[in-house]
């Protein structure tokens, strides 16, 4: 590779892919390591322990803005690892760190604020904090608060995102871009009024329910987070070799999505969700799985969205409703519409 | 959650209805018919719902010249880019103008190298910005009749002595004329763009249909709008009948907008010039009247072209076919450059720059454009 980093590297879709392939998996992956590690390009590492599996994932979290309609940095950088670690099966929550990067002139008071959501965010998710670092930067040498948390977690059965069957059905835990599009709305002024708030949100609770009662039902699960829907499929399709058939009509948007999305130019299949879990699910579990999803008061929107197929691997089919397109990875964030 | 209504535009059972009337209809006329639409917008509706794998095999439909940045041609993207190059002079525009390329630079690169270049959603944006600068505002303008009736309105409404206007603009209705002469074309009738007709009225396409003997049907841009505009369409084609149909009443009428037309040609005036990869077009193109000449920028400023005369096009411009996929003669996946070394971050040619192109509404969605049915594995059943 040659050149500058770009900011679409950074924008979970392909180009992102490709530059941690490049520069950092390459040497990592020929190290001696036993068990899941980074070749896999998974949501986390597994290390064996005894007859079960330790779960480790770190995640750095920058947003703009660091509050926002239904959540703030402090409730993703929570949220997003031990979604991470739940992705992964362990639903169990040994530990947190949390390490903050702060620029010179950040306000006390938004600092307090942000430390009081992630101390709630943890008492959901029954997560604890037991170590962190703090840093202070000159002014203009980082953008305001960046926020890292690392998490321990264990599992006895590995999920991966590359255990996709053909026949397994598609869940989504609930509507799609709403944090994407949340984000977004307020991101660029463009002075939209709507009821759209993020969804960001600790899923460990309902994926431990979910594993519980299908402990052998759930083949891959993945968190939907940058890109969206549509780079969460297209990575589990292609690790997993198999095609996805996915009904456009059947995956749950909320109207205000819906219509921020019409307006912006902005597919909400390619925007994150900050607390959703896609999942593949052998077909004969995937009422039962779908029936203890909205029984929990975070799934309650699951739908079954579509089929894992041998049609065109690595590719996702959309069925609109009208007719039959591939749908796109994105490639970089995406940016509203200008005329 | 609630369960949104579902739109009244987006009723897929209707939706196979109006594609089994096309397929009942073809096979009436019992060949190959090919139609062109002349708008991005219709592109997009139909790459994005995925309506080409709804479409009878033996009707083509393809996009024409319905983009207007992509048909802006190299010597006007060049006149904005020596303008934006010159101290003191601010360029505003819209954002998909910045990748097209010129001759040798486009606007992005000049900004890169310095120049101030403003991106705005609107010309009331570009005038307000003349309103706060200091220095010389140009707004780099571009679009087809609706966006260029945008643009007569700020100028009718006397901007600031600092403002000027390096109009773009084109007109479609002659481009058809050219699309529809094309000694290649196959062309046998046109779906025409239903927000351009809402300011033009579809009485402009009557003559049209009498010089060259092809039927006019003007379209909504929702799937059924489509849908049923192509049904009319091969209705037609198959009657013989050579004739303006309008299909979207509730939007568009014969006489179309009186006072939008009044501005439109109180400020601009039809004059001959190239399209980008199609032809010269005659009065295809919209240049500010002389009662205007104050606020035009290619009267105020000296823009020397010939700077830029010495540089020879890329090589992979060379492969560019873009010219013959907005003439309708090829689709983006004839092209070798197509998703490979053209793509929306390096576009090599205009199609691939703008979300109006057909080049990039294609990658847009999927890159294919008919995935046909398909052995589809049994579609998910009902779990509520």
């Amino acid at each position: 590779m040659s050149g500058r980093v770009l900011l679409k590297q950074g924008g979970g879709g392909r180009a992102m892919r490709r530059l941690i392939e490049d520069i950092f998996i390459r040497d990592y992956a020929a190290m001696p390591f036993d068990g899941i590690g980074p070749a896999a390009m998974d949501d986390g590492a597994c290390i064996p322990f005894g007859n079960e599996w330790l779960v480790i994932t770190t995640d750095s979290h920058v947003v703009h803005p660091i509050f926002f309609p239904g959540g703030d940095i402090g409730r993703i950088s929570i949220s997003g690892t031990v979604n991470d670690l739940a992705m992964m099966g362990a639903t169990r929550i040994l530990g947190l760190t949390c390490a903050v990067i702060l620029e010179e002139g950040f306000p006390i008071e938004d600092l307090e604020r942000i430390q009081r959501s992630m101390v709630a965010t943890c008492r959901e998710a029954g997560a604890v904090v037991i170590t962190g670092d703090t840093k202070v930067m000159g002014r203009g040498e980082v953008d305001g608060i960046v926020i890292n948390t690392t998490g321990i977690g264990l599992t006895k059965r590995p999920i991966r995102d590359n255990g996709l069957q053909l026949g397994d059905r598609i869940i989504v835990t609930g509507t799609i871009g709403d944090h994407g599009l949340a984000v977004m709305s307020i991101r660029h002024s463009l002075g939209l009024e709507s009821d759209l708030s993020s969804d960001v949100a600790p899923l460990n609770g309902l994926v431990a329910a979910t594993l519980e009662a299908a402990p052998e039902g759930i083949t891959a699960m993945k968190d939907p987070t940058r890109g969206g829907l549509a780079s969460a499929l297209h990575e589990m399709a292609a690790k997993s070799n198999v095609g996805i058939l996915l009904e456009e009509r059947r995956v749950p948007v909320t109207q205000a999505a819906r219509a921020a999305g019409e307006i912006l130019g902005i597919d909400p299949l390619h925007v994150a969700n900050e607390g959703k879990a896609v999942m593949g699910v052998r077909a004969e579990d995937a009422d039962r799985v779908l029936e203890i999803l909205r029984s929990h008061p975070r799934g309650r929107d699951a739908a079954i969205v579509g089929t894992v197929t041998n049609e065109r691997p690595g590719s996702i089919i959309l069925d609109t409703g009208f007719g039959r397109r591939l749908l796109a990875e994105p490639d970089g964030e995406p940016l509203p519409r200008i005329c | 959650m609630k369960e949104a209504p579902s739109l009244q535009f987006r009723d897929p059972e209707l939706a196979k209805k109006l594609a089994h009337q096309l397929e009942v209809l073809m096979e009436e006329i019992g060949r190959d018919v090919s139609v062109m639409h002349v708008c991005g917008s219709h592109e997009q509706a139909i790459a994005k719902f995925g309506l080409r794998s709804l479409f009878p095999k033996r009707l083509t439909v393809m996009m024409g010249p319905g983009c207007p940045v992509c048909v802006t041609d190299v010597p006007e993207v060049d006149e904005g880019v020596l303008l934006a190059e010159q101290p003191n002079v601010h360029i505003a525009t819209y954002g998909d103008m910045l990748k097209v390329p010129g001759t040798v630079r486009s606007l992005a690169d000049a900004q890169a190298q310095g120049a101030s270049i403003h991106i705005i959603y609107g010309p009331a944006q570009a005038v307000e910005l003349a309103k706060k600068i200091d220095g010389e505002v140009v707004f780099f303008a571009t679009g087809f009749e609706t966006t260029a009736v945008a643009t007569a309105a700020i100028l009718i409404d006397n901007p600031p002595e600092n403002f000027s206007v390096l109009s773009a603009h084109k007109y479609i209705p002659p481009v058809m004329e050219i699309v529809a002469e094309m000694p290649d074309t196959k062309i046998e009738g046109f779906l025409a763009a239903g927000h351009a007709a809402a300011i033009t009225g579809w009485g402009v396409f009557e003559d049209f249909v009498q010089r060259h003997s092809q039927p006019v049907v003007v379209a909504g841009f929702e799937p059924l709008d489509i849908l049923a505009g192509l049904v009319e369409l091969v209705t037609l084609i198959r009657d013989g009948e050579r004739r303006v149909v309008n299909t979207f009443p509730r939007c568009v009428t014969k006489e179309g907008n009186l006072p939008a037309q009044e501005q439109l040609w109180r400020v601009f005036r039809p004059i001959g010039g190239r399209w980008r990869g199609i032809a010269h077009v005659p009065n295809g193109n919209l240049r500010l009247r002389d009662e205007f000449a104050k606020w035009d920028a290619r009267r105020r400023f000296t823009i020397d072209l010939r700077t830029l005369w010495d540089f020879a096009p890329p090589q992979l411009a060379n492969q560019c076919i873009c010219g013959d996929i907005m003439a309708g003669i090829h689709n983006p996946v004839d092209c070798q450059l197509f998703n490979k070394e053209c793509v929306p971050e390096t576009p090599v040619g205009a199609c691939m720059v703008s979300n109006e192109g057909t080049c990039k509404i294609w990658h847009l969605y999927g890159g294919i454009p008919d995935l046909g049915v398909g052995q589809a594995p049994s579609p998910v059943k009902d779990a509520s």
